[in-house]
C-alpha cells in the first residue's frame, strides 16, 4: 500500500461501520449474512476451515432472513462491568437460521416478551469513533410493536 | 497387566465445600487425596497414574503440585481441563489408563478455589472509547459484543436453555424453575458438606435478587472452594484386597464422555441436550440398566433452568415430559427418582473441577449405605452427570458391591 492509498483511506472513512462483519449495511436493506456450506447447507456466522456438520470446505455467503420468531430469551439483570442492564438476550429463528441477538424496542420484562413471538431485524447507532464514523449494531424488535 | 473390563472405585472423598480462606488449591487437593487414599486402603506407592484438574489455574500443573505435597513417585500425570466437566474428565482419564492395563490403580483429583469469583462468563473486550473503530476477531467486531449481541454470562446462557425447553414443550414457568431450586435447597439441609444448608421458601426464591430471568440468585450455582478425589482399580486387583475393601468398593458400571455433535443453532446457543442424551444412552447400554433402575441421580444443576432439561436428556421422563416429571414429585428425595439429594450445585456448591468427582462421591456414599441422615435407603444403582459448556458431558453409572 502506498502513502497515497493510506491518505485516501483516511479521508474517505465510511460514515458508518457494522458492529460485526456479518451485518451488511451497504447492500439494500440492512441484513445479516452467513457462510453457508455448499455441500450440506449448514450456516456459520464466522468462517469455517471445514464444515462442522459434513467436513466439506466450500462455502458461499448467503443473506439471512430479516423476519423471525423468538426461540428463547433471558432478561439479563447482572452483567460484566460497563454493560448496561437490564437487556433482553435471545435466539431468533430466522426462517431456519438461528441468530443470537438482543431483543430491543420493548420493555425488558416477561410481560412484554414471550417465546414464539414474531420479531424482525432493526439496526441502530452505538457510538462514533474519533473520525465521526458511527458503529451500527443490530437487534430484533417485536413485529407490530410501536417503535418508541 | 492386560486390559480390564471391570473398574471399581476403591476410595473416594470430597472436602467440605465452602469458603476455605486458610487453604489454597493444593492444600484442598491434598486433603481430598489423602482421605481418598485412606478410604481405599492404599498409599501413593500404589498409584500408577494421576489425572488432575484445576480449571481456573489450568496451566499451573496441579497434578505435579499435588505430588509434591503428598508423594512424588514419578508416575505419569495428566493435567486436564474440560470446563465444568473437568473433574469427570480427570476420573475418566484415570479409568481409561487403568482399564487399558497401563496402570493397576489410578487417582483422579479435581479442585477449585472459587469463593467470591462472582459472575462467570461475561465481559470480553472493554467498551472504552476508541480512536477508530477497527474490526477484529473472528466476527470482525469493532467493540465488545457481550451485552450487545446476546449474553455470555452463565446464568443468562442457561436461562435461555431452560426457556427454550419451555418453548418446545410448554409448562416451564418462572415458578416451576423456582420450585426446582426449592427442592435442592431443602435437600441441602441434610448435607453437612454443602456450602449452604439453608432452606428457602418458594416466595423467598422468587423474590430474591434477579440475576438473569428466570434465574434468581438462589437458583444459580454457588461459587465456592472445594476438592474431591477418587482411587480406581480393576476387578482383578480388587479380588486381591481385603473383604472390607471389596465390600465398600463401588462398581463403575459405565463411564462416558461426549462432546456436542453439530446441529443447527448449536454454535449460537450451546446445545447441552444432545450430548447429554448421547452420553446417557451409551452409559445405560454399558451398564445394562435403564433410567427406571436408578435409585438416585446427581445431575448438573448449575442453574435451576438447567436441571429441568436434564430430566429429559437423561431420560428420567418421556421426551418432553420434564415438567410433569417434576410436578409429580419424582425428583424429591422421597420420590421415585431422587435427584440432587446432596443439594446440588445451587446449595452444595460448584467448585468447578471438584464437581465431577464430588457428585460421584455423593452417589457412592449412598451405595455404601454411609450417607447418614440423607441416606436413600437400599440404594443399589446411581448416576452422576456433569456438563462443561463448550461442550463436554460426563456420565457415570455406579453400582453397589455385591460382596
Amino acid at each position: 500500500m502506498t502513502d497515497t492509498d493510506t491518505a485516501d483511506a483516511s479521508t474517505s472513512a465510511p460514515a458508518q461501520i457494522p458492529l460485526v462483519d456479518y451485518l451488511v449495511l451497504d447492500d439494500g436493506e440492512p441484513h445479516l449474512v452467513a457462510h453457508e456450506c455448499t455441500s450440506c447447507g449448514a450456516r456459520f456466522f464466522d468462517h469455517r476451515n471445514g464444515c462442522a456438520s459434513c467436513f466439506a470446505t466450500e462455502f458461499t455467503i448467503v443473506p439471512v432472513a430479516n423476519e423471525g420468531t423468538l426461540r428463547t430469551f433471558t432478561i439479563v439483570a447482572f452483567a460484566a462491568p460497563g454493560i448496561p442492564v437490564p437487556f433482553v438476550a435471545g435466539v431468533v429463528d430466522c426462517d431456519g437460521t438461528s441468530v443470537r441477538a438482543n431483543v430491543v424496542n420493548t420493555e425488558p420484562d416477561p410481560e412484554h416478551i414471550t417465546v414464539g413471538m414474531p420479531v424482525h431485524l432493526t439496526t441502530f447507532p452505538i457510538g462514533d469513533d474519533a473520525n465521526g464514523t458511527a458503529a451500527i449494531g443490530f437487534g430484533y424488535e417485536p413485529t407490530g410493536a410501536v417503535t418508541p | 497387566m492386560s486390559a480390564s473390563d471391570e473398574i471399581w472405585i476403591l476410595g473416594i472423598n470430597m472436602t467440605k465445600f465452602g469458603k476455605h480462606t486458610d487453604r489454597d488449591a493444593v492444600d484442598l487437593a491434598a486433603e481430598a487425596t489423602a482421605n481418598a487414599l485412606a478410604d481405599g486402603g492404599v498409599t501413593m506407592a500404589d498409584i500408577g497414574v494421576l489425572a488432575a484438574g484445576n480449571l481456573m489455574n489450568a496451566s499451573a500443573g496441579i497434578g505435579q503440585q499435588l505430588q509434591k505435597q503428598v508423594g512424588q513417585t514419578g508416575i505419569p500425570v495428566y493435567n486436564v481441563a474440560n470446563a465444568c466437566a473437568t473433574g469427570a474428565t480427570a476420573l475418566r482419564t484415570a479409568i481409561m489408563a487403568v482399564k487399558s492395563g497401563e496402570a493397576e490403580v489410578g487417582l483422579a483429583v479435581g479442585v477449585e478455589k472459587l469463593s467470591g469469583a462472582g459472575l462467570l462468563g461475561g465481559g470480553g473486550t472493554p467498551r472504552s472509547e476508541k480512536d477508530k473503530w477497527e474490526p477484529s476477531g473472528r466476527f470482525g467486531a469493532v467493540t465488545g459484543t457481550d451485552g450487545r449481541i446476546g449474553t455470555n454470562t452463565m446464568p443468562g446462557v442457561f436461562a435461555q436453555i431452560g426457556m427454550e425447553y419451555g418453548h418446545r414443550y410448554g409448562g416451564a414457568s418462572f415458578e416451576l424453575f423456582a420450585k426446582i431450586s426449592e427442592k435442592n435447597h431443602a435437600h441441602s439441609t441434610l448435607n453437612p458438606l454443602a456450602a449452604y444448608q439453608k432452606q428457602f421458601t418458594l416466595e423467598e426464591i422468587m423474590g430474591d435478587l434477579m440475576i438473569s430471568y428466570p434465574n434468581t440468585r438462589p437458583m444459580c450455582s454457588a461459587n465456592c472452594d472445594g476438592a474431591a478425589a477418587a482411587v480406581v482399580t480393576t476387578g482383578a486387583k480388587l479380588k486381591t484386597l481385603s473383604g472390607e475393601q471389596q465390600r465398600r468398593a463401588v462398581k463403575v458400571a459405565a463411564s462416558v464422555l461426549t462432546t456436542d455433535p453439530w446441529e443447527e443453532a448449536c454454535q449460537v446457543l450451546p446445545n447441552v441436550n444432545t450430548l447429554t442424551r448421547n452420553a446417557a444412552t451409551t452409559a445405560y447400554e454399558q451398564a445394562g440398566v435403564g433410567p427406571e433402575d436408578l435409585d438416585l441421580v446427581e445431575l448438573h444443576d448449575c442453574f435451576a433452568t438447567a436441571e429441568l432439561v436434564h430430566y429429559d436428556n437423561l431420560m428420567l421422563c418421556p421426551e418432553g415430559g420434564a415438567v410433569d416429571f417434576f410436578e409429580s414429585g419424582a425428583p424429591w428425595r422421597d420420590g421415585s427418582t431422587p435427584v440432587n439429594v446432596s443439594g446440588g450445585l445451587q446449595s452444595k456448591g460448584h467448585p468447578i473441577s471438584a464437581t465431577g468427582i464430588a457428585n460421584i462421591w455423593e452417589v457412592c456414599h449412598h451405595l455404601r449405605g454411609e450417607a447418614g441422615d440423607r441416606q436413600i435407603e437400599g440404594a443399589r444403582v446411581g448416576l452422576a452427570h456433569v456438563i462443561g459448556l463448550g461442550s463436554a458431558c460426563g456420565v457415570h453409572v455406579l453400582e453397589r458391591s455385591a460382596a
